[in-house]
């Protein structure tokens, strides 16, 4: 036994911590127990097990996916940071990087989805700029439950819970003064209780300015920034690594309220130091999960040192805290700074320039130990490694899902959807809320703020402009997490080609990727195997595609009562523009200009298996996942990257939920002027498509991964064609016909074709979430 | 009906005390700045007025109380508390 | 010596940036951030508010920020007859402070609105709107969650009577509910005006729109005058 660990008063002893197994309320097994006693060569009390309960839950250390993640690649000549920090860091030329990373906020959203969404959004701006990046963009991934009574067991919370999420987004999103650009929003019933919310954020740097979360030289002092703590959200890390039942109550209490004010200017005094003050800043990083003992533990870690803690000098929101609850509240907007030792005033002075506190709460040691001090006590004493490096790590067992063989089974053919009016499949496809437009979500986020977005939501890619440099950047994020449920491997390959061409259509060289990996409880085998394969096919996707895996989550245990959601690895994309010349939209420019369907050898294939409708007609997913090319699909995204490049191409659409008919509709569609699009087609009312396709009807509507609906100025149909066969002899470009001017869709095909006003599809389009929210 | 009377409800929700308000705490900044002393906090609230009768089989405690615990307040992180008076007629 | 333009920064400024790259990178002017705790204009000889969140526009939209020590100098500065311009958070502070009639509240949707809105130039006999044609039409993005603009009915008469009506969203584009469909508005004086529209958001074709540019021109250009 330790001397100086001592028991604070009214805590169960180190004993009775054993003996009453409180640690397995915190998620902590007993083998973990055992391995934390050995560790410390003694009993802990009941703040150190509660230390490690926390920094070895799946949340804080991956214990059950950190063997999968090992797989993915995650270098490339691009690549200044990789996982591991805040946030991965990509270098774009000109001396500046592009930072980002995305993050997942699945259960505080199921709870409380206003503070939870909106608690997220400001979570991962915090990792952005504690690498020393500004914010410039965010874009939001979000799964619910269906909205029609039909297909959901509690219609209207699916609606509260969309209602507000968003809310939740646009309140932190647009206060804080960082667009939000883009996302995606699907709905299936798997997802009702356990809705998704992953949020991305993208900065820019200058590679100079770039942080690292070190607590590096003994004696340095450790400041605490930012808001204070409260009792807030303790136990929000192992509480994200549970799954939800029934009656959960005590858990429910653990809602953090975001203040969104405050980060702002937490944001800019953050910023001032590291640019004008980085001699005195030795390291800096966001209190995130698990707070305080995550922060300062990782940052003693990556440094190799110890620390000493004095938790009475933790700015406080509420009395008689105890160390335990200091450690582990989840009190949003703070940060932690290693300050050089004798510079604590200087950070102090800034700070306060910004109406926030900055505090020194100890100091660096040299004797690796995590040393907490309180009430003139030792009340925790632990090795850094043992919190952190040493966390356990788990090959936990996986098996084949015993869906799989029963959803091989199912008819995927194109005489199973039964398609007898093909004009009335599509306008069903437009009007499901997963096809149907967002514009009635994305019109409550300020997507300009900041004066650099080009292209906001609604193409296939948000674009923003990088100042004082001739380049912008793409990013999406993409995920059909039907198709890894169909297939998990096929399904991770889809995820990171689809996300690849959204950024090629919009003139982008794909350059690195995020994720959040959501998926059920890793106790499962099935779901293990979900995410081993899953994960195996986006690593072999981004080999081909050459799209390190930079930063990302996981988050897993999302399942209510025992049902998991859809395995739903979210693919977060950036890409470099070389010039804002070649910025490219989906919408359609011309009346006259040639429309090509851009594919890859096989063309249009007769797949349905996990398509939007196959959804849509037989009310229920299954078959066998055909698998994709991925060489075949890079080489089809080449020909159309230096295609546009070339200037060839008026505008380019990538291929996906409703197939082509719904791309060449998307297109046709144009933007609002009351969206206001820059880009908008003033003639977008009377666009409309003359074309044929031959192809039998069905397959207007499969998702052929890797096509594209692209239009191309009628002068430069040759020039287009010859430079495709020049780049990918695998890519094919087959004309359809051209965009007309008489404000119809005329898909004429091998069988009955499509025949509808484009402004009655549109309005189905465009009204369709609306109506279902309302 | 003859009986039943009208009462006027009033609803106040606050913050449970554990939860952040970040909106009281620019009020009390704001305060401080411009000079006035001795305020030592601020808590921003909602404050409903609410003309009522019982109903059949329910008292309006009953029915307050369900309205507040599903509607006025969101039990997550607001506690509520209400006074009832008789109207004047 | 082309004039020097003050961007004010509130702690929860969001759009200061954008004004100034506006006032400074496009239209080529001295342009310098004044935080809200300065108590010294002089020098300065046009004064800009621009949007965001001041406050986190807790209790109301610009109710604490009109107390900063900087608002006293702007008062001042106005009362001199000098330009002040507030777009957004910066219109609804000019209200609070008593500087520009009438109140911002809540948009009728009761939902943020982010579009860019068709705007009619109702007024281009004043120094902000002198490089305008009579009721041309713009397109300036709007992004606010209370932007509806309300005055009593005798205000309002008084409004159209002085000429103070600036901007207006065109029939049938009104995007928060605003009285007289009024996009922006200035002082009897002209010489402050507020307005919910985001000028500073187009001032680059790239970004979509450069309708805002005229603005800018046509204060620069009364500045020389």
């Amino acid at each position: 036994m330790s001397e100086t660990a001592v028991k604070t008063t009214a805590e169960p002893t180190a004993e009775e911590v054993r003996d009453t197994k409180i640690y397995l309320g915190w998620s902590m097994t007993d083998a973990e127990y055992e391995r934390a006693v050995g560790m410390l060569g003694r009993l802990p009390n009941y703040t150190e097990a509660g230390l490690f309960a926390v920094m070895w839950s799946e949340h804080c250390c991956y214990k059950s996916s950190t063997p999968i993640l090992k797989s993915f690649p995650t270098t490339g000549p691009r690549v200044l940071q990789g996982p591991g920090e805040g946030a991965g860091i990509v270098d774009i030329g000109n001396g500046k990087a592009v930072v980002f990373k995305a993050e997942s906020h699945n259960h505080p959203s199921a709870v409380e989805p206003f503070e939870g969404a909106a608690t997220g959004v400001g979570g991962i701006l915090r990792d952005i700029f504690s690498m020393g990046a500004r914010p410039v963009a965010v874009l939001d991934s979000l799964r619910f439950g269906e909205l029609t009574a039909a297909h959901a067991k509690d219609v209207d919370r699916n609606k509260f819970l969309v209602d507000q999420v968003v809310a939740g987004i646009s309140s932190y999103g647009n206060c804080i003064g960082v667009p939000t650009v883009g996302g995606e929003t699907e709905f299936d019933s798997c997802y009702e209780g356990n809705p998704l919310v992953n949020v991305m954020c993208v900065g820019l740097i200058d590679v100079k300015d770039i942080q690292k979360g070190r607590a590096a030289g003994a004696g340095n002092s450790i400041m605490y920034v930012g808001a204070t703590t409260g009792r807030d959200g303790i136990h929000g890390a192992t509480f994200a690594s549970e799954e939800f039942g029934e009656g959960n109550e005590t858990q429910r209490s653990a809602v953090q309220v975001g203040d969104p004010f405050m980060e702002k200017q937490l944001v800019e005094a953050c910023l001032d130091v590291i640019h004008n003050h980085n001699d005195i800043l030795v390291g800096i990083q966001d209190m995130g999960a698990a707070g305080l003992v995550s922060s300062s533990a990782e940052m003693a870690s990556k440094a190799g040192t110890g620390l000493y803690l004095k938790l009475d000098d933790v700015p406080q929101r509420e009395t008689n805290m105890t160390p335990y609850e200091m450690m582990l509240s989840e009190s949003q907007e703070r940060m932690l700074l290693c300050v050089r030792a004798g510079h604590e005033d200087e950070i102090k002075k800034i700070f306060t320039a910004y109406g926030l506190d900055a505090v020194t709460i100890g100091r660096v040691t040299d004797d690796g130990q995590y040393t907490l001090e309180h009430k003139g006590a030792v009340v925790a004493d632990i090795p850094v490694r043992a919190l952190t490096d040493d966390a356990p790590e788990y090959h936990l067992p996986d098996s084949e899902p015993a869906r799989l063989k029963g959803l091989r089974a199912v008819d995927a053919s194109a005489a199973s959807l039964k398609i007898t009016n093909p004009s009335e499949t599509f306008l069903d496809l437009l009007a499901s809320p997963t096809v149907a437009s967002k514009e009635h979500i994305w019109h409550t986020y300020d997507s300009q703020v900041l004066t650099n977005t080009v292209i906001r939501p609604g193409s296939d890619a948000a674009v923003i402009r990088v100042r004082d440099t001739d380049t912008a950047l793409a990013m999406t994020t993409d995920c059909n997490g039907r198709y890894i449920y169909l297939d998990p491997e096929i399904g991770g390959k889809i995820a990171v080609a689809e996300a690849a061409s959204n950024i090629v259509a919009s003139g982008a060289t794909p350059l690195a990727i995020t994720d959040c990996l959501n998926y059920g409880s890793p106790e499962n085998p099935e779901v293990m195997y979900d995410l081993k394969r899953s994960a195996a096919g986006i690593s072999a996707a981004c080999r081909t595609f050459e799209t390190p895996v930079i930063s990302g989550n996981v988050s897993l245990y999302n399942e209510t009562s025992h049902e998991a959601v859809y395995p739903t690895p979210m693919i977060g994309m950036v890409g470099l523009l070389e010039h804002t010349d070649h910025i490219t939209t989906q919408a359609f420019k011309n009346p006259g200009d040639a429309i090509y369907l851009l594919t890859g050898p096989q063309g249009i294939r007769p797949d349905f298996a996990g398509s939007e409708v196959q959804k849509l007609t037989t009310g229920s997913i299954g078959g066998v996942l055909a698998d994709v090319d991925l060489d075949a699909i890079a080489a089809t995204q080449r020909a159309l990257l230096t295609a546009i490049r070339a200037g060839f191409v008026a505008s380019a659409h990538d291929v996906s939920e409703g197939g082509v008919a719904v791309a060449l509709a998307e297109s046709a569609f144009g933007f609002d002027s009351a969206s206001g699009d820059g880009r908008e087609n003033p003639q977008a009312e009377v666009l409309g498509v003359d074309v044929t396709l031959d192809l039998d009807d069905p397959l207007l509507f499969a998702e052929t991964v890797g096509s594209f609906v692209v239009s191309v100025p009628a002068g430069k149909v040759e020039q287009f064609e010859a430079s495709v066969a020049a780049t990918s002899p695998e890519a094919a470009a087959t004309l359809l016909g051209h965009v007309s001017d008489d404000g119809m869709l005329n898909i004429l095909t091998n069988g009955d074709g499509i025949r509808v006003a484009t402004m009655s599809a549109k309005k189905v389009w465009k009204e369709s979430l609306a109506c279902l929210l309302n | 009906m003859t009986s039943s009377k009208n009462y006027k409800v009033t609803v106040y929700v606050t913050y449970k005390e554990s939860v952040l308000d970040p909106q009281g705490q620019a009020v009390k900044g704001a305060i401080s700045r411009m000079g006035y002393e001795g305020i030592d906090s601020v808590r921003i609230g909602k404050y409903f007025e609410i003309m009522a009768h019982p109903s059949d089989g329910t008292t309006l405690e009953e029915t307050i109380d369900a309205i507040c615990d599903k509607l006025l307040a969101n039990p997550n992180m607001e506690t509520y508390r209400y006074e009832i008076a008789e109207a004047q007629a | 010596m082309s004039p020097r333009f003050a961007v004010i920064v509130f702690p929860g400024s969001n759009c200061d940036k954008d004004l100034l790259w506006g006032i400074k990178n496009i239209a080529g002017m001295n342009a310098e951030f004044v935080r809200h705790d300065a108590t010294d204009l002089s020098g300065f000889d046009a004064v800009l508010i621009p949007g965001g969140f001041s406050y986190g526009d807790y209790l109301r939209c610009g109710a604490i920020a009109r107390f900063s020590p900087v608002m006293n100098e702007v008062r001042r500065f106005a009362d001199e007859g000098k330009p002040v311009f507030g777009t957004c958070n910066g219109f609804q502070i000019l209200c609070e402070a008593g500087l520009l009639p009438g109140a911002l509240l809540r948009n009728t949707s009761l939902r943020f609105v982010c579009e860019t809105a068709q705007i009619e130039v109702a007024n281009n006999a004043t120094r902000f709107t002198s490089k305008y044609d009579p009721d041309q039409l713009l397109r300036l993005p709007v992004a606010h969650a209370e932007g509806r603009y309300t005055v009593t009915a005798e205000e309002l008469e008084q409004l159209k009577a002085n000429n103070q009506i600036a901007f207006r969203y065109a029939k049938g584009h009104n995007p928060n509910g605003s009285v007289d469909d009024i996009a922006g508005v200035t002082n009897k004086a002209g010489n402050v005006l507020g307005m919910m529209p985001h000028p500073e958001r187009a001032v680059e074709t790239l970004l979509g729109s450069d309708d805002g540019l005229p603005f800018f021109a046509s204060l620069i250009d009364s500045l020389a005058a």
